[in-house]
């Protein structure tokens, strides 16, 4: 027969220590306890594929934003579909001009845990001339009174590629006729 | 498809931390709260109840998959067919009607539909990242994942095309929060000015603290009945029933990606024409296309020509002050563009209520008498079924009894639409609830 005295499981010091739960004599007690409360970490990295939309990324390393075109259609994709919401047929690459416009704007004063750090960011929704969807980015070096939809802006590239959508951005890119 | 009765429902207090108890012991507070206003004790409910569907958003809150079987045994409901059901922020609106063609299509005869959220169990922050997840974490998310950011650039859009105001959408969020100070079940229990809306902290420009819901833990549960189930229900209860009839459901969608959405023509409504959007691009992002198409569907089958007209409430999904705005024009109680002024005018504000704002429509058509989301709060898979509850209340004309005040009950309402509504407009559900005569 094993020893049972050998048979436990070695006590370790990492996780929640509580060195005295409170404990009622009368279980009936138990219903009024409060509830205990404890940390559990969660941490992930996942091996995340682009897919078909990988060439995107590809342009942003080159200082390019790729689009997308049906072959059909003609709708054409700010924002890469491989497959025409219109038509469901094929898309084509293309490569998108690096000047727009704000569609739309904000600025982010809270956002979640990952970007508060940034705060305050400005996030723009891009038009671009002849292209029938938009592009999510942000809008760097003007601050919210300086922001209006119809605004000019230009493309600017992460010199040091992460292979995210953040590889570019956008900059206010005053139209000098205008001011002319 | 048979005719499907909503019997009776139940909501756990909305708060912003339910420590004391586990998601299932809060769907259990709304489950035993809908079996006890029928009078219908366990044994009883156990041999009727054919089956159930469950409603919860994210697992991430809990780290945990599988959680609707878990309520499901803590009910005491197994082996009975169940299954779960997830569209964002829509899904207690998906859970209702899939709760619903159960008992359409005959499948069942009397199903419960169950939602909860515990969105305590992260720090706010972090619930804001795992909901901005909701969006494609591929181009979206890494740009600045942030829902309140998302609808911020959709009625920036909104007030480009159409003139809307900050103020405007500050009297939405007077309104809802107005109401819920007379509703219990509410998180929030403030009654803010305009000025106050104003003055808050800026989460998202223009949006601030108190134009935004909050996160929220709680639980809600609907019982709904064919006519046998009805037969059943009452032989056992041996009770006279305060019935609600569905008499239409509808569902629309939308790109995930605000960026695909496409500028083309207004999708109408009967009491609509063309020419009334000779210029508009539609969607864009300004208008919820899916809010649109689920209205037109669950009209149609209900039967209703001019919803303004012809609803007498609504429960809508407000989770942003802004989102209340778009939706009243999505959901043709004004028209596309008009969403301002009709809040300014108090067409959505109750009768009877001192809002402090001069309103010469006040109280045309009620909008969220609850109080909605912004000041229920937003427990997101219990959410579309509170609004069930609520409406079930509404037209019962039992408010007093469950809310213990008159304030929010609408003398005799006939026809009530309830609406929820999933990420930038993503999954939208309009249900119509009737009065039984």
């Amino acid at each position: 027969m094993a020893d049972k005295e050998k048979a436990n499981i070695p006590e370790t010091d990492e996780g929640t220590i509580v060195f005295n739960v409170p404990f009622p004599d009368d279980l009936s007690g138990l219903k009024k306890m409060t509830p205990i409360i404890i940390k559990q970490p969660y941490q992930i990295d996942y091996i995340h594929s682009y897919g078909q939309d990988s060439p995107f990324f590809a342009g942003l390393a080159n200082k390019k934003i790729l689009g997308t075109k049906c072959t059909r259609c003609g709708y054409s994709y700010a924002t890469p579909k491989l497959h025409c919401m219109e038509c469901g047929s094929e898309c084509d690459w293309i490569e998108l001009p690096q000047q727009g416009r704000v569609h739309t704007w904000t600025t982010c004063y809270f956002g979640s845990e990952e970007f508060l750090k940034e705060t305050p960011f400005n996030l723009i929704l891009v038009e671009f001339e002849g292209i029938d969807t938009l592009l999510l980015s942000r809008l760097v070096g003007v601050s919210q009174d300086e922001i209006s939809i119809g605004m000019k802006v230009s493309a600017k590239f992460k010199r040091n590629s992460k292979f995210k959508p953040t590889d570019v951005y956008f900059v206010s890119s005053p139209d000098k006729e205008e001011k002319a | 498809m048979r005719p499907v009765y909503m019997i009776s429902g139940g909501v756990s207090k909305f708060t912003k931390a339910r420590h004391d108890k586990t998601f299932q012991g809060m769907v259990k507070e709304a489950f035993d709260y809908t079996l006890k206003d029928l009078d219908l004790e366990f044994g009883k409910a156990f041999e009727i109840i054919d089956g159930s569907v469950a409603s919860y958003f994210s697992d991430h809150f809990q780290r945990q998959l599988m959680s609707g079987i878990m309520v499901q045994d803590y009910l005491g409901l197994c082996p009975k067919p169940s299954h779960r059901v997830e569209g964002g922020g829509a899904t207690g609106g998906l859970c209702f009607q899939e709760a619903w063609k159960s008992i359409a299509s005959g499948n069942m005869d009397v199903c419960i539909a169950y939602g909860f959220e515990t969105m305590s169990h992260v720090n706010t922050w972090k619930g804001n990242e795992f909901i901005a997840l909701a969006s494609d974490v591929s181009f979206d998310y890494p740009v600045g994942g942030f829902y309140t950011g998302y609808y911020a650039m959709m009625v920036i859009r909104h007030m480009y095309e159409f003139g809307t105001t900050v103020e405007q959408m500050a009297k939405v969020s007077v309104k809802n929060h107005t109401n819920a100070f007379y509703n219990p079940y509410a998180q929030k229990k403030i009654r803010p000015t305009v000025e106050d809306v104003r003055k808050a902290p800026m989460v998202a420009y223009p949006l601030t603290r108190l134009d935004i819901c909050v996160m929220s833990d709680g639980a809600a549960a609907v019982m709904l009945a064919s006519e046998e189930g009805v037969r059943k229900i009452k032989k056992a209860t041996k009770k006279k029933l305060n019935l609600v009839k569905v008499t239409g459901i509808g569902r629309g969608t939308d790109a995930m990606r605000m960026a695909d959405r496409p500028r083309k023509n207004v999708i109408l409504l009967p009491h609509e024409s063309a020419d009334d959007y000779k210029n508009l691009k539609y969607p864009g992002i300004h208008s919820f296309r899916a809010g649109r198409v689920a209205s037109k569907l669950a009209y149609e089958k209900a039967g209703i020509l001019n919803p303004g007209k012809e609803l007498d409430f609504v429960e809508l999904h407000d989770a942003y002050s802004s989102s209340e705005i778009q939706t009243y024009e999505d959901m043709g109680l004004c028209k596309y563009g008009e969403g301002g002024k009709f809040v300014e005018e108090g067409y959505p504000f109750m009768p009877g209520i001192d809002y402090g704002l001069t309103l010469p429509k006040q109280g045309k058509i009620p909008v969220n008498p609850s109080g909605g989301l912004l000041a229920c709060g937003h427990p997101v898979g219990a959410t579309g079924l509170m609004q069930a509850v609520f409406a079930l209340w509404q037209l019962q004309g039992t408010i007093k009894k469950h809310f213990g005040n008159n304030t929010l009950q609408l003398k005799d309402p006939k026809r009530g639409a309830i609406h929820s509504h999933a990420g930038t407009g993503t999954y939208v559900t309009v249900s119509i609830l009737e009065k039984e005569k």
